[in-house]
């Protein structure tokens, strides 16, 4: 029952290639294509299915339907957006580095489109396949702030250039706290392999013992997220991803009621829709590469593989939503404070964290170590976090305004 | 080759400052997402920060005052609906108010109430949009906007149904109110403004505490009360910075000393201030709607206005506290039915005086949230 999808998929893909087993070069080429092609179809397929989703999702947080007259609830209107973006004028401006407005898209697209075949998508289900996969994959993730920055200065327009300047300063600066908390899962898990990530993240007494419930539970319990370590990590994980994926409230690269659309501001028709794809895919990577980290991967009960990753993709992309429905933003110094004053010494704390729990694991075992991860480890965190806004001022700690009314 | 490739390329209008570090010159505007119509900021960038501003305005020039000095008085008040378009009701009250100060025309208790009614109405239209657009440049994307947006229709319709018009209403005549509201119409504005109150409610639990609202709105643009009344600043931004000055309360126009109100009073001064006093304002609105609704009498909706409305030589100067500030129309009249002259007194461009100051040294992204926590609108800006 368990994997059933994803074996039948790594079965579909072997029979595909025994067809060319007596040629040695076209059988590598399937074999490369059988493993990027339909990656980049699927992810391609989901970045406009998630268009759909984030502008009816807003839609109805903001109190109005949404796109509803293409298709049924309005689905194909990604397609219609699709061929509409094919069909407009590509504008470059005149004085704009022709060279460079023109790679920028493409310079994002591709890390973008790799992270992604970095990611466990199942059993077996997994395009890149390498050892160190969760360091190449935060090397290779870094690379599309070079593309920003290149569509915002190539754009040789004001609002582009500060978008571009803002998106470097932001990157760099979320970079540290997201590989740090990561850190602390791939020194629980002792293994870069992101297959390896994974599978630590199921009670192994438990699955595979015949009781249902422990083949229920040890399915879901295991998730990193469920550990003390583990549900810190993926806080300050999910909050520096937002910010690498230039997502509201961190989104000031495109800080729409300020410098227009940042580095987006020069572009139209297909290119446009390249770099709004490169975003969307990179922020799936990020959002990927979270579930493959902390929401155990594709381990899950009854069905685990595919669908289970599937479903925590979109889970945690609906959150990004809901919170882009929902927040302002945040300034560009009150933005770097928040990575280098706040998320980088928590974040640090955590790896400290996690080893003092991997020790109480190993002499005492799993329910002692639970405990004093969650009372005492989670506790200096919360400490920690509450002496560092203090220490920083947070606008929270000032006192309550109280306003007078007269006559 | 066309003779715009021959060029050179330009480069950014580059300047040194003291480190000899460069300033780029940014115009935002006119056309941009949050100018708040076409209004255009000169910004002088160092990095981020502001280094220098300069507005400029006059894109929605229309020519109202030069106008309004070639047709008779009456003429004019259609005119005064597209000052601030999001205000008709007030533009028509002051223009009123200072007609009948140039001719005695008493104004009927009924009409009074009428007025009164609609003027806080529109209070509560503008502070409603002033603060969906408050938050939609602090980056919040639409939502409370939204939010916003749609208790104003209901305020609209009421609007609609009384005047024609959701916006150009052109509804206060000189002695009175152009019609009688027509039935039912004050049982829906009881049911609205009744339910106001728990819109309030709910904008204030999502937005004033908001850590990113706080973080980013307190000590941002300051005007110190000497600084706002330097300024000449009046409404919501004088009462933010500490200063007790309400129109109402000062010349008690109108009626409005027969209603228990109390003005907000904030004590910075900055962003943050002037978006809770606007909230505090509209609550203290319902309170006179609900009182004025009780209250309305029968009777004339229109006072002993003359046919023809031809002023003895003199002036007069009318103002009310528009949800924007002080609006005064101030009138010269020659003795004919044509005013000699005719200026406005507009409160959103004295407000706009105080932009440069209260920018300086803060981030791009604050001047967009200190330019919309003035409340501009273009049409009174530029007439």
């Amino acid at each position: 029952m368990n994997n059933y999808f994803d074996l039948k998929l790594v079965e579909l893909g072997r029979w595909i290639e025994a067809f060319f087993a007596h040629y040695p070069t076209l059988k590598l080429v399937v074999h490369l294509l059988l493993c990027t092609l339909p990656l980049a179809l699927s992810f391609m397929g989901a970045f406009a299915f998630t268009t759909w989703l984030e502008r009816k999702g807003l839609a109805r947080i903001q109190n109005r339907p949404g796109p509803n007259r293409v298709g049924l609830f309005g689905l194909l209107q990604p397609i219609a957006d699709g061929i509409k973006m094919l069909l407009k004028e590509d504008i470059v401006p005149e004085r704009s580095d022709k060279l460079f407005h023109f790679l920028a898209p493409i310079m994002l697209m591709i890390p973008a489109m790799i992270g992604v075949g970095f990611l466990p998508l199942g059993d077996g289900l997994h395009a890149l396949p390498l050892d160190s996969a969760i360091i190449f994959f935060f090397a290779i993730s870094s690379l599309n702030t070079i593309a920003v920055f290149m569509a915002g200065w190539s754009s040789r327009n004001k609002y582009s250039l500060l978008g571009g300047m803002r998106a470097v300063a932001q990157m760099i600066s979320y970079e540290i706290p997201l590989v740090l908390s990561a850190v602390a899962v791939i020194m629980m898990a002792g293994s870069l392999n992101a297959q390896e990530v994974v599978a630590s993240q199921q009670i192994s007494s438990w699955v595979g013992s015949g009781n249902i419930l422990q083949e229920f539970f040890g399915r879901i319990l295991g998730w990193n997220v469920f550990k003390p370590w583990g549900f810190a990590g993926f806080i300050f994980f999910f909050i520096a991803a937002l910010a690498e994926a230039n997502r509201s409230p961190f989104d000031l690269p495109e800080a729409d009621s300020e410098i227009i659309a940042g580095h987006l501001t020069e572009y139209s028709g297909f290119k446009y829709a390249i770099l709004f794809m490169g975003e969307y895919i990179s922020a799936f990577a990020i959002a990927g590469i979270g579930v493959t980290l902390f929401l155990g991967g594709w381990n899950g009960p009854v069905f685990a593989g595919l669908p289970w990753f599937v479903l925590k993709l979109f889970s945690l992309f609906a959150v990004m939503i809901w919170i882009r429905g929902t927040l302002p933003r945040l300034r560009v110094d009150q933005l770097m404070g928040y990575a280098w004053k706040f998320l980088f010494p928590l974040a640090i704390l955590n790896i400290f964290l996690a080893g003092f729990y991997h020790f109480l694991e190993r002499q005492w075992g799993t329910a002692i170590a639970m405990l004093a991860g969650w009372l005492f480890g989670f506790g200096a965190l919360q400490l920690a976090a509450i002496a560092l806004s203090r220490l920083n001022q947070s606008p929270t700690i000032r006192s309550k305004r109280v306003y007078q009314l007269v006559e | 080759m066309s003779p715009v490739q021959t060029m050179p390329p330009r480069s950014y209008h580059i300047g040194k400052d003291d480190l000899g570090a460069d300033i780029l010159e940014v115009a935002m505007g006119p056309h941009h997402p949050s100018t708040h119509g076409v209004f255009r900021m000169d910004l002088k960038l160092d990095g981020e920060t502001v280094v220098d501003l300069k507005p400029v305005f006059g894109y929605l020039h229309r020519n109202h005052e030069k106008i309004a000095e070639d047709i008779t008085y009456p003429m004019s008040m259609p005119f005064t609906d597209r000052l601030d378009y999001l205000c008709g009701m007030t533009n028509n009250w002051a223009y009123a108010l200072s007609a009948e100060k140039l001719i005695e025309i008493k104004v009927p208790e009924r009409a009074e109430y009428i007025r009164v009614i609609v003027a806080e109405l529109t209070r509560l239209v503008n502070h409603c949009l002033l603060i969906g657009f408050f938050v939609n440049d602090l980056g919040a994307l639409g939502t409370p906007l939204l939010y916003a947006l749609r208790e104003r229709e209901k305020i609209l319709d009421l609007f609609e149904v009384l005047s024609g018009a959701r916006m150009m209403v052109n509804y206060i005549r000189f002695g009175g109110v152009r019609c009688d509201p027509p039935d039912g119409w004050l049982k829906e504005c009881q049911r609205i403004v009744d339910a106001f109150p728990a819109f309030l409610d709910e904008y204030e639990t999502l937005l004033t505490e908001n850590e990113i609202i706080i973080a980013r709105a307190q000590n941002v643009g300051v005007v110190t009360r000497e600084e706002a009344i330097n300024f000449s600043l009046t409404g919501p931004m004088l009462r933010a910075s500490g200063v007790n000055y309400d129109i109402r309360k000062v010349d008690r126009y109108g009626i409005y000393d027969r209603f228990d109100f109390k003005v907000p009073i904030g004590g910075h001064g900055d962003c943050y201030d002037r978006f809770m006093v606007r909230m505090l304002e509209m609550r203290q609105s319902v309170k006179i709607l609900k009182q004025a609704i009780r209250d309305l009498p029968e009777g004339e909706i229109m006072g002993k206005a003359p046919k023809i409305f031809r002023p003895a030589p003199g002036e007069a100067y009318g103002r009310i506290e528009a949800p924007k500030g002080e609006l005064g129309f101030y009138l010269i009249s020659d003795g004919t039915p044509i005013p000699y002259r005719f200026k406005v007194r507009p409160p959103s461009f004295v407000n706009l005086t105080a932009l440069r100051h209260m920018c300086l040294g803060h981030k791009v992204a604050d001047a967009v949230i200190i330019l919309g926590s003035i409340d501009i609108v273009l049409g009174e800006v530029d007439r």
